[in-house]
């Protein structure tokens, strides 16, 4: 028992492969490529500003939770899309999730804290499988997954700071305009998957 | 009996970290000459520097003696590990292992967890000599690649110097709130990275 410790380590010294040199333009394009995926699809675009939106109407600690949450939780149906786990009604919950969010911040919601993470949790489960199935075979997978989130923080930011506006009376319903425009989109996308 | 298998837990985890596959690591030519390869090597490696990054965040927001030890711990330990993995076969980490540092540590800064200052050092140990190791086996042996090697560690030392003295003195809510999401954002990345590793 005593010299376990020992072999084990002279064990996982000895486990040598050989070696390959990286390309660093891979590298690079893992990471541009990471950060343009977000972007490619309005669909996530909207529901991720929304997110934002939302978070900032609630303020604190949800304008810093949800968008901690949405990413966290988008990785884990990335994780699942990567995997292959399969996930049914993709395109629908996606639609649907620009739907609830848009009209959250249209009504100005106020849920529990807990509520809202878990609705936004719940989404962020299919905007993850979606792109997790969809990432390209060949980049280099770190600096992808780096962009995809890094992408994903900044449309939450933008919701936020576009949010701000919220203290001002004519903000608020700016606001709220945005947030039934979010709902409308997403009804659009809803149709497409219908049709 | 417990410490006995503490002690075994331990060597098994560092055993499973250390576990090499074929290396796709080497160090970037800058035409600056080692020291510069090696700093350049550190930085451009999401792998290295993300974990390093969260490691120093995470230690400086639990105060001035967590970021101490990370300063004092990590650096030699890398350098340790980069020592030993010099005079071994070119290995490099899985992905996998490099995905779970980023996960766990991207968390340790996202919850702010509070972990006793022993736990702390444990941690920058262990990232320093498995991280170090690889960083060593992909190096040429020689005087260019040792220089190259104490050009990396000190990149270290310098991040967490700077990493965890920022966070000691950042008092501001949403400056401290901003950085537990990027170290969500880290963590997010770790299990993307790992979906992908286990997908080969």
């Amino acid at each position: 028992m005593r010299r376990m410790p020992t072999l084990l380590a002279l064990a996982a010294l000895g486990w040598a492969a050989p070696t390959l040199a990286h390309v660093d333009g891979v590298a690079a394009g893992g990471l541009l490529s990471g950060l343009r995926h977000p972007l490619s699809g309005f669909d996530h675009v909207l529901a991720m500003v929304a997110v934002g939106l939302w978070g900032a109407q609630l303020g604190s600690p949800a304008i810093w939770l949800l968008p901690v949450a949405f990413p966290m939780v988008m990785a884990v149906g990335g994780l699942l899309g990567l995997l292959g786990v399969p996930l049914p009604g993709i395109e629908y919950g996606i639609a649907a999730s620009a739907i609830l969010l848009g009209a959250a911040v249209t009504v100005e919601a106020q849920p529990p804290l807990g509520v809202a993470a878990a609705v936004v949790g719940f989404f962020a489960i299919f905007h993850g499988h979606a792109h997790g199935t969809e990432l390209p075979a060949g980049d280099d997978a770190l600096r992808y997954s780096l962009g995809f989130v890094v992408a994903t923080g900044c449309l939450h930011a933008a919701g936020i700071g576009v949010g701000i506006v919220h203290r001002w009376g004519w903000g608020r319903t700016a606001l709220q305009t945005a947030g039934a425009a979010i709902a409308v989109g997403g009804c659009y996308f809803l149709w497409r998957a219908l049709v | 009996m417990r410490r006995e298998r503490l002690r075994f837990a331990g060597a098994l985890a560092a055993t499973v970290a250390a576990l090499p596959s074929p290396a796709a690591a080497h160090l970037d030519a800058t035409g600056l000459g080692p020291v510069y390869d090696g700093i350049a090597h550190f930085l451009t490696s999401p792998e290295d520097l993300l974990p390093a990054l969260a490691l120093a965040l995470w230690a400086g927001a639990r105060g001035a003696a967590h970021g101490r030890r990370a300063l004092l711990v990590l650096p030699g330990a890398w350098l340790l590990g980069s020592l030993l993995g010099m005079s071994a076969a070119a290995t490099a980490g899985s992905a996998v292992v490099s995905a779970l540092w980023l996960l766990a540590l991207g968390a340790l800064l996202a919850a702010d967890l509070a972990l006793s200052l022993r736990v702390a050092g444990a941690i920058a140990f262990a990232l320093g000599l498995q991280r170090g190791y690889l960083n060593g086996s992909g190096t040429p042996a020689g005087l260019d690649g040792l220089i190259a090697l104490l050009g990396l560690c000190t990149a270290v030392f310098v991040l967490v110097a700077y990493g965890a003295a920022l966070l000691v003195r950042l008092r501001a809510t949403w400056a401290r709130v901003a950085v537990r999401v990027a170290g969500s954002w880290i963590a997010a990345s770790g299990l993307l990275l790992l979906g992908w590793a286990l997908r080969g």
